[in-house]
């Protein structure tokens, strides 16, 4: 009966409403205007389609004639305006939103009013900076709020008609704050030791133990890492392998060291322009470098630079902006203000760096690992000190130690190049799989290049060879058709490479004629009369001088050179600008397509999110855009990110785009606050704004539920529980290992190959080599990553590909995840540990080792009915193994307690952070 | 309603609010939150219960219910197979025009290739007279059942881009494929397979790997679920050696009965959910090796298809897709991975080594077309067979004189597809006199695409995914229905 009464009166309280609706109040065009015309106009008059030659996406267009050759919005007059008349049109061929309902009375009537008020713009609130003086709102709560952050919280908890919940158990608070900020669960002597810690300060200093706890980079590096698209392959057809592991590392130690975000920021997009970059700065922006590349035989290098250029624009913004720009490549952004040619402009910002989708994956910074770094600094030391005074070098430092190594080789006339490190290259040079440390000529007359090679007092070269049918090589200046300044004759190796390797390498040496100063060599491979494939493998490359300096010195002597040429480099690539003389024009691209290019453009930013004020500016002076204070998105969009790492939702859920069409924040004034405080007052350090987010009573909260809460609070956007949320792949391996045991603490380093099935192959064949002994049970971060076969119980928990750059997982809840848990043998072997310990921890009381071990996953002391389940499994399967399935496991006792350690690691306690 | 099924409700309520109003604009999020929610199925909780694969209902109503696609990847030649030129023929040895390179790229090509004639021999077959070379005989009998395209055209000229192309609708990486979509528009039809199947022959990896049946953005769990031969069909589907299946379903009972405590704790209805997953888990311990297993079949259908159980062969997978659909998998995708026949050795090129390959897929097709029809399977499943691109009328020999090699071609190739009221055997579009450009019912990529959501009861332009601010489709903004072959 209330609902009809309800029914009936709807109408009038409308009409009521209306009446009274203040008419002399100033309309917000952000609050009440843009939400209709979102919904309601814009998929037709917006970015791409712009129907009747009306778009209301800039107020300058907005405000323009249309086709019909008056404007649709006439500022103060709304019956004179057509927007108006057509919404209102009584002929539906001619009333908009065509083919649709008609917009509500009082909507109309919002838009005629906003006209009559001179139809004021206002900008997308995520383009408006925050404001600084925000006032935090005062609760009044049952439960005392921490910080700032509850009082955002409870004051909108209060609105809803909610309390927050009563704090956590502690055990419980202990797990979620162990697995947020370090990734790892507590051991049992932690709950025992946090329980018994009563001072007041006891949660602060767990916190603030944990954040300094080296793991804590190793759980932050991860969501970064999906944003960076991480990957130790290249991607596409062959997805080779990529050395660029230091840049795990880099992100590791940076989070670690809690490097401030803007500094963050510069080095990763920009930190090889910066004054006097450091070996740690060029690593940074490796970041760039993730991109895909394609080594497929036959494609077109610069379609593939040019794909991975777009890529990076479409990232950066996504990353640091929360802005979809991948629209723009083709067309004018449809909801959001940001044209077409914009893009392009951002484009020119990243468009001259030196890699252009090389095999090689120039340029590169190369560092060496802990071991070589000492065994090259003793080298270099012990030659520099072998050498006569008036040739020894300045002090052996410890940056670029590669690079003194290349010039003291250099000096000393020991100059081998490695082949596959040239400059440039015809189609139809590969590099040989996996490890691609020689050069595969697939195709007659195909060459290589390098560049600026001083050949002054050069009388020879030589070069490592293998193959199959025998060829000649001739050695151009300048260009593929240049001057003929010598040629050689490969010898036939071998009459096949098992496994696509040769065993034997011969050289040859080629006297060439005498020149001098630094040219453009080019080594132009053929074959007399048919051409063929895997013409020749070329290992290496020698230039001879005449009288190098090294002769002067003895045998063992040079004997130290060699070792020190051999010791192997880290290579990762980086960016790179090329040199002013050979920079490259940016165009637009018709259509997003690279091959129609438009108008030329100079680099800067897109109109509505400022602009750089500097004559020319470089990508050094975009990264510091970012992170300047007039940038109304990056510290929004971090906090944001951030903040959904510890709460499972953004505050702005759609963290990808914060753009028009992107959800709206569920708290604003808290998002801006805590964007005005990360810059300003934390100085944009990740662990204080960590560690202000964890130590609120928000977060701290239980997160039991009840149906009140479910009804308003549904998804739990608005906190009024603690987050309860499935753990990220990472992390629920990690902790299989942490419990059993098994886990390896080592840090940093190559990434690793855990267990995989065997059959698991990929484009050429096996790319799997099981890591031995110790180094499988490394931590997630640091398994490798193969983009076209990611590695599987990862992907099954929702981890990307990392082909793109992705913002957030989704949480999926799958049959293909309880089959890795119950028989990945990764957790077979976790669980196997783990029934080991229990077994030698539970004396004679099994029941007892069972109750004490199965806190590591629920926290708590577990309730006598949960452990009596186990106890019955235990029985239950100790009594099969005894009898029927005895021939299943000879030692009975484990394999029970096996059935319950596997058990216990499918627990759904196991698999949430609650 | 007890506190389980309002549990299950809540649950589902959550995950498609989640997932559909908010990502799917189609429409289709409304409906696919009816049949999550059990409307219209009084089935009760355990067809609710947070299933991302429940059923769903299309657009309109569907003449297929479940796709096997049959890709030849590396691209076969057209000029081999189904598209006769006798002009080739005579043009044999002769230097390309220079029209027909400038300005088109190819992989491998350069300089002025010689144009190479149609390597095998070809007749007409069946009342509709479709071209059929020697390599297929078998087929060749079953022309009657197909819609050929003998036009088609693609974008790519890279096999992993091309296939990606084929697949996703996108060369890049990272979008979802056709067999994605069709599971995230439909669900599934049987709660204990998945509802994406892909198998693979011809040894090694196909170009575009595993992204050739990805989930792109769409939610892990639409992705396409490689069975394979050897070893576990799905991965850790079986348990390991100390525990048997008397044992896992203790152990499962264990877990729930925990979990189910736990949920009574919380609240949490995701917990029910993953209730729910580990009894599918186990039921798919059964189900998915039964399928698997053909050695069940009877012999007369083992010498149809030419199977040869316990091997990897693409017999063996038509035979597989055949049981895979009879039990409801919406879209089955064979890759079998032998057809790059650019002649850089002998029996690499689409002479003897292409008659060769042929005599691998010739039988088991026609036995997959005839075993579908005998079980009135065929008038809901589209076939689909193709390469990710043709290949060119000039020939390409790497390794000098004596071969025949045909480089990577965009412009013209042959697909045919069959069932589910696709027209019986019909020709649409036709090539120049070689082979090299279609001047008749030209057909893309994204058309094929737009036909093979059709026959699922989709309009392409309205199977929309959202995803970084805007709404994806698999057609991009192309793409139309190929009327043409449809009844």
């Amino acid at each position: 009966m209330k609902s009809r009464i309800f029914i009936f009166l709807l109408p009038v309280l409308l009409i009521l409403t209306f009446w009274l609706w203040p008419g002399q109040e100033k309309i917000s065009y952000n609050r009440q205007i843009r939400p209709i015309i979102n919904n309601k106009c814009i998929s037709c008059h917006g970015g791409v389609k712009q129907s009747g030659g009306f778009s209301l996406l800039f107020e300058e267009e907005a405000k323009m004639n249309t086709e019909s050759g008056k404007p649709a919005i006439i500022p103060g007059d709304a019956e004179a305006s057509e927007m108006v008349t057509r919404l209102t049109h009584h002929d539906p061929e001619l009333r908009m939103p065509l083919g649709k309902d008609p917009l509500t009375q009082e909507e109309i009537e919002l838009i005629k009013e906003w006209i009559n008020q001179g139809a004021n713009w206002e900008k997308h609130w995520a383009y408006i900076p925050p404001k600084k003086d925000l006032e935090v709102p005062s609760v009044d709560s049952e439960i005392p709020a921490q910080n700032e952050i509850d009082h955002f919280i409870f004051r909108k908890l209060a609105e809803m008609e909610l309390n927050p919940n009563e704090e956590a158990p502690k055990e419980l608070l202990l797990r979620r704050l162990t697995l947020d900020l370090t990734g790892l669960p507590p051991e049992l002597q932690a709950y025992d030791d946090f329980m018994a810690d009563t001072s007041p300060n006891a949660y602060e200093n767990k916190v603030d133990q944990l954040l300094a706890s080296p793991h804590f980079g190793e759980k932050w590096a991860a969501f970064w890492m999906d944003l960076a698209r991480y990957s130790d392959s290249k991607g596409y057809e062959k997805d080779l392998h990529r050395e660029i592991w230091k840049y795990r590392d880099w992100l590791i130690e940076a989070f670690n060291q809690d490097m401030p975000f803007d500094q963050f920021t510069i080095a990763q997009l920009a930190g090889d322009l910066l004054p006097d970059p450091t070996e740690s700065d060029l690593l940074a922006t490796a970041f760039h470098r993730n991109t895909m590349a394609n080594d497929e035989g036959g494609t077109n290098d610069e379609e593939f630079r040019v794909a991975a250029v777009m890529e990076r624009v479409g990232t950066t913004y996504e990353v640091w902006q929360g802005t979809t720009m991948a629209c723009v490549q083709c067309h004018s952004h449809p909801y959001d203000p940001i044209r077409h040619e914009e893009f392009y402009k951002s484009q020119a910002f990243f468009n001259n760096t030196q890699d252009k989708d090389l095999y090689n994956e120039q340029p590169k910074v190369f560092t060496y690992e802990k071991e070589s770094e000492q065994k090259v600094k003793d080298l270099l030391s012990w030659v520099n000190e072998n050498l006569k005074p008036s040739e020894k070098l300045p002090e052996i430092s410890d940056n670029y130690l590669h690079r003194q190594k290349q010039d003291l080789l250099y000096t000393l006339g020991y100059r081998k190049v490695e082949a596959e490190e040239f400059q440039d290259k015809s189609r139809f040079i590969e590099l040989v799989a996996h490890d691609q440390e020689s050069i595969w000529q697939v195709q007659d007359s195909s060459w290589i290049m390098f560049e600026n090679v001083d050949l002054t007092d050069i009388k020879a070269i030589s070069m490592g060879y293998a193959s199959l049918y025998g060829a000649k090589v001739e050695i151009r200046l300048d260009s593929i058709l240049g001057r003929k300044i010598g040629e050689g004759t490969f010898g036939i190796t071998d009459t096949s490479f098992p496994g696509n390797r040769p065993k034997d390498w011969e050289t040859i040496k080629v006297a060439i004629e005498p020149i001098s100063g630094k040219r453009d060599l080019f080594y132009y491979f053929k074959k007399d009369k048919t051409f063929a494939q895997d013409l020749i493998r070329v290992d290496w490359v020698f230039y001879h001088e005449k009288a190098p300096l090294k002769d002067k010195y003895p045998l063992s002597f040079q004997a130290k050179l060699v070792e020190l040429s051999n010791t192997k480099a880290i290579e990762t690539p980086i960016l790179k600008d090329l040199p002013k003389s050979r920079s490259r024009s940016t165009f637009v691209f018709e259509r997003g397509d690279w091959r129609s290019k438009g108008e030329e453009v100079t680099a800067n930013t897109p109109e509505i999110m400022g602009t750089i004020n500097k004559e020319k500016p470089d990508r050094l002076d975009f990264a510091k855009w970012l992170v300047s204070g007039e940038n109304s998105l990056t510290s929004r969009v971090i906090v944001n990110r951030i903040w959904e790492q510890i709460f499972g939702f953004g505050i702005v859920e759609s963290m990808e785009d914060f753009g028009s069409q992107g959800i709206p924040a569920s708290h604003p004034e808290l998002l801006d606050w805590l964007a005005v405080n990360f810059q300003e007052d934390m100085n944009w350090s990740m662990k204080k704004l960590i560690k202000k987010i964890v130590m609120s009573q928000s977060y701290r909260q239980s997160s039991a539920t009840n149906e009140e809460k479910i009804k308003k609070d549904p998804y739990n956007k608005f906190l009024s529980r603690g987050s309860r949320t499935r753990l990220p792949a990472e992390t629920i391996r990690d902790q299989a290992l942490a419990i059993s045991g098994l886990l390896n603490e080592k840090q940093l380093g190559p990434s690793v190959m855990p267990y995989q099935p065997e059959n698991i192959i990929s484009f050429g064949g096996k790319f799997w080599f099981p890591s031995e002994g110790e180094e499988k049970y490394r931590r997630a971060v640091y398994t490798y990553w193969k983009r076209t076969h990611p590695y599987p119980s990862f992907v099954t928990f929702d981890s990307p590909s990392r082909e793109v750059c992705t913002s957030r997982r989704i949480r999926t809840n799958t049959p293909l995840q309880s089959l890795v848990l119950l028989n990945d043998p990764v957790y077979i072997e976790a669980a196997d540990a783990w029934a080991k310990r229990i077994l030698k921890e539970s004396g004679g009381d099994i029941k007892n080792g069972i109750e004490k071990n199965l806190r590591l996953v629920t926290a708590k002391v577990p309730e006598p009915e949960k452990v009596e389940v186990l106890h019955q499994l235990y029985l239950e399967s100790l009594a099969y193994y005894q009898e029927e399935g005895k021939e299943l496991d000879k030692n009975a006792e484990l394999a029970a307690m096996r059935m319950v350690s596997n058990a216990m690691l499918n627990l759904d306690e196991f698999v949430t952070r609650r | 309603m007890n506190i389980w099924e309002e549990a299950f409700i809540r649950k589902a309520q959550y995950n498609s609010r989640r997932h559909f109003l908010k990502k799917c604009t189609s429409g289709l999020g409304a409906l696919a939150m009816g049949s999550l929610m059990g409307c219209g199925n009084n089935s009760g909780a355990k067809q609710v219960a947070g299933s991302f694969l429940d059923k769903k209902a299309s657009h309109f109503a569907p003449k297929a219910k479940s796709v096997i696609f049959l890709h030849m990847a590396g691209g076969p030649s057209h000029l081999e197979l189904f598209d006769f030129k006798p002009t080739l023929q005579k043009l044999n040895g002769q230097d390309t025009p220079q029209s027909l390179m400038e300005g088109k790229e190819f992989a491998f090509l350069k300089g002025t290739p010689k144009l190479l004639g149609p390597q095998a021999n070809f007749g007409q077959y069946g009342q509709s007279g479709a071209y059929v070379s020697d390599y297929m005989p078998e087929f060749s009998k079953m022309v009657d059942e197909v819609s050929f395209l003998k036009a088609m055209h693609t974008n790519e000229f890279n096999h992993a881009p091309a296939q990606l192309f084929m697949h996703t609708g996108s060369p890049r990486l990272g979008k979802p494929s056709i067999g994605a979509w069709s599971v995230y528009g439909l669900g599934s039809e049987n709660e204990d397979l998945p509802g994406y199947v892909v198998l693979t022959s011809g040894g090694g990896a196909i170009s575009a790997g595993k992204s050739a049946w990805g989930s792109g953005f769409l939610p892990t769990i639409y992705q396409g679920v490689q069975c394979r031969s050897e070893g576990d069909p799905v991965l850790f589907l079986s348990n390991p050696k100390s525990i048997d299946s008397h044992l896992r379903k203790k152990s499962i009972d264990a877990i729930n009965k925990i979990n189910e405590m736990e949920f009574k704790e919380s609240n949490d209805p995701e917990i029910l959910t993953r209730i729910s997953q580990y009894e599918l888990a186990f039921r798919m311990q059964t189900s998915v090796p039964e399928t698997m297993n053909i050695n069940d079949e009877p012999e007369y259908i083992h010498q149809m298809y030419g199977t040869n159980p316990g091997k990897a062969s693409f017999a063996n997978n038509c035979l597989l897709a055949r049981r895979l659909v009879e039990k409801g998998v919406r879209f089955v995708q064979l890759f079998d991975n032998r057809w790059d026949t650019h002649g850089v050795g002998a029996g690499n090129g689409v002479g003897e080594g292409m008659r060769r390959s042929c005599k691998t897929i010739d039988q088991p097709i026609a036995a997959l077309l005839r075993d579908l029809k005998q079980r009135g399977l065929l008038d809901d499943t589209l076939v689909v067979w193709g390469g990710e691109f043709g290949r060119t009328p000039m020939m390409e020999s790497r390794t000098g004189e004596g071969f025949d090699g045909r480089d990577h071609h965009l412009e013209a190739f042959t697909m045919w597809m069959a069932g589910a009221g696709v027209k019986k055997g019909h020709i649409h579009g036709a090539t120049d006199e070689i082979g090299y450009y279609g001047i008749e019912g030209r057909t893309h990529v994204h058309d094929l695409q737009a036909t093979i959501l059709e026959r699922l009861g989709f309009d392409h332009e309205k199977l929309t995914y959202e995803f970084q601010g805007r709404d994806f489709r698999l057609t991009d903004v192309h793409g139309k229905v190929i009327n043409e072959v449809l009844s």
